[in-house]
């Protein structure tokens, strides 16, 4: 980095207080629900109670004072554009046509708005919609019977083979043949909900013929190419704004776009602006959650302990439609054969339609679900040759210079060692086997690792093709305007593209303004998903940031001005001259080459490395497992903001622990039967331990000062470390997550306690 | 609440029996964290009768003959941090500081416990095994009624139409009596019980003499556990816990829902309630 002017010390690597922090803590932040708009009306969802049908029609109840209350009523045939909420592919409607197909529980069939919320809700309650009822389906396996179809002939939404070191299936078999011992093992993994804390929320308006949209989202130009085609309208006809959205974790990538539409169709009917903000239950009900996957995985190595073969074959519930299923079940098939050395793996992943509401985009996108399996089976590596589960991982971690599964040589930036050393120094001796509770409930304790790693930005040619922009203008009273896409969502954005601006500007923080995302004022930075937005969109800003100094500074000399450069910005701006902004887009590393029809070769541009260990102790009277500690080493590249950084780990974390033991989604007949806060448990402070957290950083060349991802690993290695630390508590295996006291209770048979 | 609602908040309780004996339809609201829930659900009421921090009914007071009298309007908090509930009467205070967390503590009674009587009211075992009587008052005069008798069945009481419930008895125990509380929740806080319980056990010369069981999250209402007390008379420990254990098969008949499992509560409540018996110190 270049040296800095006095006053102005870099802020890179320091916790700069979070820029939007004080308006959050003291309410000033506006969130949708308290942005208002005059004369707004208040939307509804009336939706579908059957898992699979086809819609005849509805029946509206007379007893409510429609005419009256003015109270509008949008079915699919008053969609001015395309019906269907575009993403990958043209498969998910806005709302179910009459005539069409009803692809699951609480899907939205129709729209009302009313002039207040609580006669929206009885205008909801007055529409009875007709379904002739179809067989459903909502396991993996009757996807794949595929006697029902829902998708195609084969109810198959996607599906990779990638293979290494071999050509054909013949060949791998005989390899795994060859082998000393083969560790086979099924392993399952549940759906989870974001439970961000601002629930789904969105506001339309119409305003000479374009359409505004306000709303709590992660991705704006997401919603901004659904609304072209669902409106039917040109791309400034519609213009999507983010208001402060408190949280996302992959929840509000997808689901937006539809309740965008929703309040975008509300709005021009009723012509006056509509606003809808989901309750708890219906969010949790009806929005995307992370799809459930069962995992077969088998380990083969050599009389040595040396992997020769690894085989995975992942199915994943992709649920009533496509929306994001591809490309999650892709980061999880490029994560699923481990940061191991192993020169012959086989790894096949498959996607299915079932009649659960669509599964979706959630923090670690498909990589938990692969990460889960084969920790589990290092485990059991580990247990059958006796050696120290710290030990064996780091003798076959990937190093530099190492192939993934996907022939991808690691370059630069590889931490496995660092992470490793990190846990094995901190780890102490492991809990006391054995003990007794004050209230008498004799309790076992064990303690599980894990090693994993996290592709950083898009899979693939991904981060090449969406080109993403950013811009940075110099405004008056001497600021610099951040325009990037990328939004904040609770994970400290602002506050990081301020601290790289700052320093690449050479400015104080304070000169510094992210401006709010919206699609007419800032360019597409694509979207804030794969922990790309630091390691990605934080490098274009700095670059950006950079030439628009280098501008600056030859204005200055050419018209003689002097000073710093918050003084030249001033003095530009009074000159009258023409904004002064560069636009800058993301070029990839060199050196990166991706095959997407044999999906091999740099499948990410790097990894970020983790190593957790957990301990635990399980209540033998009621089956409970407690946290008795949790570390997570990470490798982060940099931390820009160290404390935000550590959040991210922390969260992470949770709710990965969360994951292993608690969350537990219980579908009855395709609908979520614990849709409340009450009953759809996530973790509290008191079902944490004190989490460790050791930020390691190895720096990427090619991250803003060697940052790269942060936002998704954390969340996936805890959970087989929980997994493998109840497992060695009591002595038989554990391959099926949430490991809920129920399923506890169901192993007693299989316990062997020490 | 609509305009239309209308909303009293007496200054006493004469006052507020007067009101509730004119307006027995009214909304009867102490600290509302039972009735904020279910109110999206609901009518809106014709009124509501706001008992909050009511004078007179929230006092923990020492009672006669060495027992003590927590008032109706006595919150979480105020029950957790009494010493005289914690020394004496621990499985209530224990109770209360695993109700919810300390928000809900702050604002959650134990007449709003006591008057909602919900199979998962975690008050309610303690009660039990703690043989308190609640005391409601009405124009008409005072009564009091055993827990045992209070809960007549899911979430339905005693309770008059002219009635509110003004205090908890609980009397003194003999000497020689170990208590113990358990609850086992969906998590470690804000957690809805899936099995939790309370036990008075008499111990006289290492033979248990006397004890009260009582459960709840096993039934449509929280209950005693009789077979168990019968089992147990006149053993020692160690043998009191086996029987114990014995006669809680088929004792409860527990269910299936989306917290847990009928076979998962059985069993737990019969590690539990043997675990009173071999854990007590
Ligand atoms: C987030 C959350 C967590 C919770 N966790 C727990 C928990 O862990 N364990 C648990 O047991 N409960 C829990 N509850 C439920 C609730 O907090 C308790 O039942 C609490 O004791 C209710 O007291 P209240 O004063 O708020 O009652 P209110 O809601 O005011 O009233 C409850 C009922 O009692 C009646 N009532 C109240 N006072 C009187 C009176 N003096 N005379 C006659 N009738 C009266 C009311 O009419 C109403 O029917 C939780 C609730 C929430 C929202």
């Amino acid at each position: 980095m270049e040296p800095r002017a006095v006053g102005a010390p870099a802020t890179v690597g320091t916790s700069l207080p979070r820029v939007d922090g004080v308006a959050k803590v003291t309410g000033r932040a506006r969130y949708l629900d308290d942005l208002d708009a005059p004369g707004v009306w208040y939307g509804a969802t009336v939706r579908s109670k059957i898992p699979h049908g086809v819609l005849d029609g509805f029946d509206l109840d007379p007893g409510y004072d429609w005419a009256g209350t003015g109270t509008v009523f949008v079915t699919a045939a008053d969609i001015p554009g395309k019906n269907m909420i575009l993403l990958i592919e043209e498969d998910q409607v806005a709302l179910v046509p009459v005539g069409g197909r009803v692809m699951h529980v609480d899907e939205a069939l129709a729209l009302v708005a009313a002039p207040t919320k609580a006669l929206a809700i009885a205008a909801c309650a007055a529409v009875t919609p007709r379904i002739t009822v179809k067989p459903a389906i909502f396991t993996m396996d009757a996807a794949l019977a595929a006697e029902v179809k829902l998708y195609g002939d084969d109810n198959v939404y996607k599906q990779f083979l990638i293979r290494k070191g071999h050509a054909r299936d013949a060949e791998f078999e005989a390899i795994v043949a060859g082998a000393a011992h083969v560790i086979e093992g099924e392993y399952v993994t549940g759906a989870q909900e974001q439970m961000y804390i601002e629930p789904q929320a969105m506001m339309a308006e119409w305003r000479e013929g374009r359409c505004y949209i306000v709303g709590s989202m992660q991705c704006p130009y997401y919603v901004h190419k659904a609304m072209k085609a669902l409106l039917g309208c040109g791309p400034t006809d519609v213009v999507i704004a983010q208001s402060v959205t408190g949280g996302g974790f992959g929840g509000k990538e997808e689901y937006p776009s539809m309740l965008a539409g929703h309040v975008a169709l509300l709005a021009h009917k009723a012509q006056r602006a509509v606003k809808i903000v989901y309750e708890r239950d219906e969010d949790i009900a009806a929005t995307t959650k992370r799809h459930p996957a069962r995992t077969r995985h088998r380990l083969a190595v050599d009389a040595a302990g040396e992997i020769v073969a690894i085989d995975v074959d992942c199915v994943m519930d992709g649920g009533a439609y496509l929306t994001l299923s591809p490309v999650v079940l892709s980061r999880g098939v490029l994560h699923a054969a481990g940061p191991y050395r192993c020169a012959v793996t086989r790894v096949r992943g498959r996607c299915v339609a079932t009649n659960h509401p669509p599964h979706g985009a959630f923090r670690g996108f498909g990589a938990p679900q692969t990460t889960f399996p084969y920790e589990r089976q290092i485990e059991k590596l580990a247990v059958l040759r006796g050696e120290d589960p710290l030990a064996l991982r780091t003798r076959l971690a990937l190093r530099k210079g190492d192939s993934t599964a996907t022939s991808q040589i690691l370059g630069a930036s590889v931490g496995s060692d660092e992470v490793l050393t990190a846990i094995r120094d901190c780890a102490g001796t492991p809990p006391v086997r054995a003990g007794v509770a004050a209230n008498g409930s004799p309790l076992r304790r064990g303690r599980g690792v894990c090693f994993y790693f996290h592709g950083a930005g898009f899979t693939g040619s991904g981060e090449a093709r969406l080109a993403g922009r950013a811009q940075v203008a110099v405004v008056a009273g001497g600021r610099f305007e951040v325009r990037a896409s990328s939004t904040d969502i609770g994970q400290g954005a602002i506050t990081m593209f301020t601290q790289i601006a700052s320093d690449a500007l050479n400015v104080d923080p304070a000169r510094v303004v992210v401006v709010d995302p919206n699609t007419r004022d800032v360019p597409d930075s694509g979207p804030t998903v794969a922990s790309r937005t630091c390691m990605v969109v934080g490098g274009v800003v700095d670059r950006c940031c950079r030439r628009v100094r280098g501008r600056l500074e030859a204005w200055g000399r050419e018209h003689g001005v002097t000073g710093d450069l918050a003084a030249l910005a001033n003095a530009y701006v009074e000159s009258g001259a023409p904004e002064l902004a560069d636009m800058v887009q993301y070029e990839p590393p060199p050196g990166i080459a991706w095959d997407d029809a044999t999906y091999t070769g740099a499948a990410y541009p790097v990894f970020g490395w983790g190593a957790c260990l957990v301990d635990v102790e399980v209540d033998l009277d009621t089956y409970e497992v407690k946290l008795l500690r949790c570390v997570q080493a990470i490798d982060v590249g940099k931390a820009i903001n160290p404390i935000i950084v550590k959040g991210q780990i922390e969260g992470g974390t949770l709710q990965a622990l969360g994951w292993a033991l608690l969350e537990n989604i219980v579908y009855r007949e395709g609908r979520v039967a614990n849709a409340s806060m009450t009953n759809c448990i996530v973790p509290t402070f008191a079902d944490a331990p004190e989490l460790e957290t050791i930020m390691v950083e190895v720096p990427y060349p090619f991250g803003p000062s060697g940052a790269k991802g942060v936002g998704e690993i954390p969340m996936d290695g805890p959970a087989a470390a929980v997994a493998n630390a109840v497992s060695d508590a009591l002595g038989c295996a554990f391959d099926e997550i949430p490991i809920l006291p129920e399923v506890v209770a169901a192993s007693r048979d299989r316990w062997r306690l020490a | 609440m609509t305009p239309e609602t209308a909303y009293t908040r007496p200054r006493d309780l004469a006052e507020a029996l007067a009101v509730r004996a004119a307006q027995p339809s009214w909304m009867v609201l102490a600290g509302g964290t039972d009735l904020m829930v279910s109110a999206i659900h609901k009518r809106v009421p014709a009124g509501i009768l706001d008992l909050w921090r009511l004078p007179g009914v929230g006092a923990i007071t020492e009672g006669a003959g060495g027992g003590l009298v927590i008032g109706a309007g006595a919150t979480w908090l105020e029950i957790g941090r009494d010493a005289r509930v914690a020394k004496a009467w621990s499985p209530l205070a224990l109770a209360a500081r695993e109700i919810g967390a300390l928000q809900i503590q702050a604002r959650g009674t134990l007449g709003g416990n006591i008057g909602t009587s919900s199979p998962v009211g975690d008050s309610l075992p303690a009660l039990l095994a703690l043989d308190a009587e609640i005391e409601v008052a009405s124009v008409r005069g005072r009564r009091r009624v055993p827990y045992a008798a209070w809960c007549t069945g899911y979430r339905t009481t005693a309770l008059a139409a002219d009635e509110l419930i003004v205090a908890a008895h609980l009397p003194p125990l003999a000497a020689g009596t170990h208590l113990a509380w358990r609850k086992v929740g969906t998590r470690r806080a804000q957690s809805i019980s899936k099995v939790m319980g309370a036990a008075a056990m008499r111990v006289e010369c290492g033979v248990v003499t006397d004890a009260r069981i009582a459960l709840g999250a096993v039934a449509d209402r929280p209950i005693r556990i009789a077979a168990v007390e019968q089992a147990v008379r006149g053993l020692a420990r160690a043998a009191a816990a086996e029987a114990a254990r014995a006669a809680m098969r088929g004792a409860i008949r527990p269910i299936d829902d989306v917290r847990s499992s009928a076979s998962y509560r059985d069993l737990v409540a019969e590690n539990l309630v043997a675990r009173f018996f071999s854990g007590m110190i």
